[in-house]
């Protein structure tokens, strides 16, 4: 056997084994806690420095009518399946209410057709989904902030929980519902709104009718479909399984703007 | 590259002092962020198999480059396709064996960090390796300005970039034939060519196209997107950075192997370098 060959031999079995035991550690370093817990250290780093750069207001961009996604994909629920919700969409959502609450001074209902009386945004943005893929589409809705505003958040409110009508898993805990959350930086941004038409037309089903959130510097599963009811919270700690969201529960950042 | 060393272990024989300190830990902390960066991208692409060009893309769109599984009577097939061309690629890309059941999975679970399908784990990964290769990188472009480093050891000079030198030290590559001599005292004209190329272009391309597909950060630096033809275009040259990153470790590795592999393994583990002044080359 030449030199060569063996230290070709070498080097393949010396990858191999390294890959293979570096893979099979990255799997059991993914499950463990201290991994996991030190992975998530980039998360704050990432919001920290985004929100630095960001400012308060720094608009996320907006593009023209050529700009539309032909077809604008969905995701998610499609179709609720409960009977909340199927009697809501029975009725063309004219008993349905967005409740917001929590620690606001005046907790309010408002009907569709209310919100639809309110002053309205339109913009054309783009949504990303955290899988890769990207879909322009114009949006109209209610400034959020405004309605908060109208609310009166309490000095001790911090993050704003979106509840919805969708039941994404059956999960024993009740922590299958959707929900989302952000912080007051995102709820008072003027592109954060609550959309009930997507390209003109009504917001359709599969898309989150009769309401849906848009917080345009974040991910799409941060674009809560099927709104039920908005609460002001001090703290995320208490609510399902305390991460701030259905896919925060499941691992995923809540700082959803990478 | 400057300090030689007389310690003359065998006759003819000397060490010369090639790497500094914050090149060799820079290098081999980029070993590990890129390996991690590449194998957690892969189940991150798994998540959507698919590269568009512009500003959207979705389902909808049309991909230029994809790969996807049907299913073939019983059976599961995994298909690539690069533009107009379709080639089946069953057991490695499509759809692979995972404990001896064909899988459907674009990249094979022994590419992917985690092995099994987890997009937010894979994600985790990626972003904190992606600061630290981020860190490193800004150390390593910060010493390499200030230590002369980049002008006095990868800056071709003049005569270097002349057509018949260039010419020459081709054919050497192709015949395999490496300075051992004085000539080693220095990088070669390609391999300064392949590392400017790495430094400057593939790698903060890998971090402006990966910062491009954050909306967050498109709301900060919006020209910079755009600069791209858009977020799905920014995702595609991300991919073809990465392959491209790739082909040069694959490459560079092989240099490392046939150029003296002992010697130059030292070299970027304690710094020092033998060459033999008494060859001609």
């Amino acid at each position: 056997m030449n030199r060569l060959l063996t230290r070709r031999r070498f080097l393949i079995g010396a990858t191999v084994t390294a890959s293979t035991l570096g893979l099979s550690g990255c799997d059991a370093g993914s499950e463990s806690e201290l991994t996991k817990s030190v992975l998530r250290l980039a998360e704050g780093l990432t919001m920290k420095t985004q929100r630095l750069l960001l400012g308060d207001a720094a608009l996320a961009r907006e593009f023209g009518e050529a700009d539309l996604s032909p077809v604008f994909r969905t995701n998610g629920t499609t179709m609720p399946d409960n009977a909340r919700y199927i009697a809501w969409m029975n009725s063309q959502f004219s008993t349905w209410k967005l409740e917001i609450g929590g620690l606001v001074e005046r907790p309010v209902q408002l009907s569709l057709d209310e919100l639809k009386a309110l002053p309205s945004r339109t913009q054309i943005t783009r949504h990303d989904c955290v899988e890769g893929w990207s879909a322009i589409g114009k949006w109209t809705g209610v400034p959020l902030g405004m309605l908060l505003h109208a609310a009166g958040l309490k000095p001790e409110a911090r993050y704003i929980v979106f509840h919805c009508a969708d039941q994404y898993e059956q999960a024993t805990d009740g922590a299958g519902w959707y929900y989302e959350s952000i912080d007051l930086v995102d709820a008072f941004h003027p592109q954060t709104i609550l959309a009930y038409a997507l390209n003109n037309r009504a917001l359709e089903v599969a898309h989150g009718a009769p309401l849906r959130l848009r917080v345009e510097r974040q991910l799409g599963y941060k674009q809560a479909k099927y709104l039920a009811r908005i609460e002001a919270v001090a703290d995320l700690a208490q609510i399902y399984r305390g991460r701030g969201g259905f896919w925060e529960d499941r691992g995923y950042e809540w700082y959803a703007g990478i | 590259m400057t300090t030689t060393v007389d310690v003359r272990s065998k006759p003819g024989r000397i060490f010369i002092y090639r790497h500094t300190l914050p090149v060799r830990l820079s290098h081999w902390l980029n070993v590990i962020c890129m390996s991690f960066l590449l194998l957690s991208g892969l189940q991150i692409f798994n998540a959507h198999p698919a590269l568009y060009w512009g500003k959207y893309g979705a389902d909808y769109d049309p991909a230029f480059i994809s790969i996807e599984t049907v299913e073939d009577g019983n059976q599961l097939r995994g298909l690539t396709h690069i533009g107009a061309l379709t080639l089946d690629t069953s057991g490695v890309l499509g759809v692979s064996q995972v404990d001896g059941i064909p899988d459907e999975r674009a990249f094979p679970a022994w590419l992917t960090i985690p092995s099994y399908r987890d997009l937010s784990t894979g994600r985790r990964w990626h972003f904190f390796f992606a600061w630290i290769f981020v860190i490193n990188g800004l150390i390593y472009l910060a010493s390499g300005l200030f230590s002369r480093h980049f002008r006095r050891d990868l800056l071709p000079s003049t005569e270097e970039l002349g057509g018949r030198h260039l010419w020459s030290e081709i054919i050497d590559h192709a015949r395999l034939r490496f300075p051992h001599g004085e000539g080693a005292r220095r990088y070669n004209t390609l391999q300064k060519f392949a590392y400017l190329l790495v430094i400057f272009v593939l790698l903060p391309g890998m971090i402006a196209t990966g910062l491009t597909m954050s909306p967050g950060f498109d709301a900060i630096a919006p020209w910079l997107v755009d600069m791209f033809g858009g977020r799905q275009s920014a995702r595609t040259l991300h991919f073809l950075c990465a392959i491209s990153l790739v082909i040069f470790v694959v490459v560079h590795v092989a240099m490392v192997l046939l150029s003296g592999f002992i010697n130059n393994l030292r070299s970027m583990i304690t710094g020092y370098y033998a060459i033999h002044p008494g060859d001609m080359k």
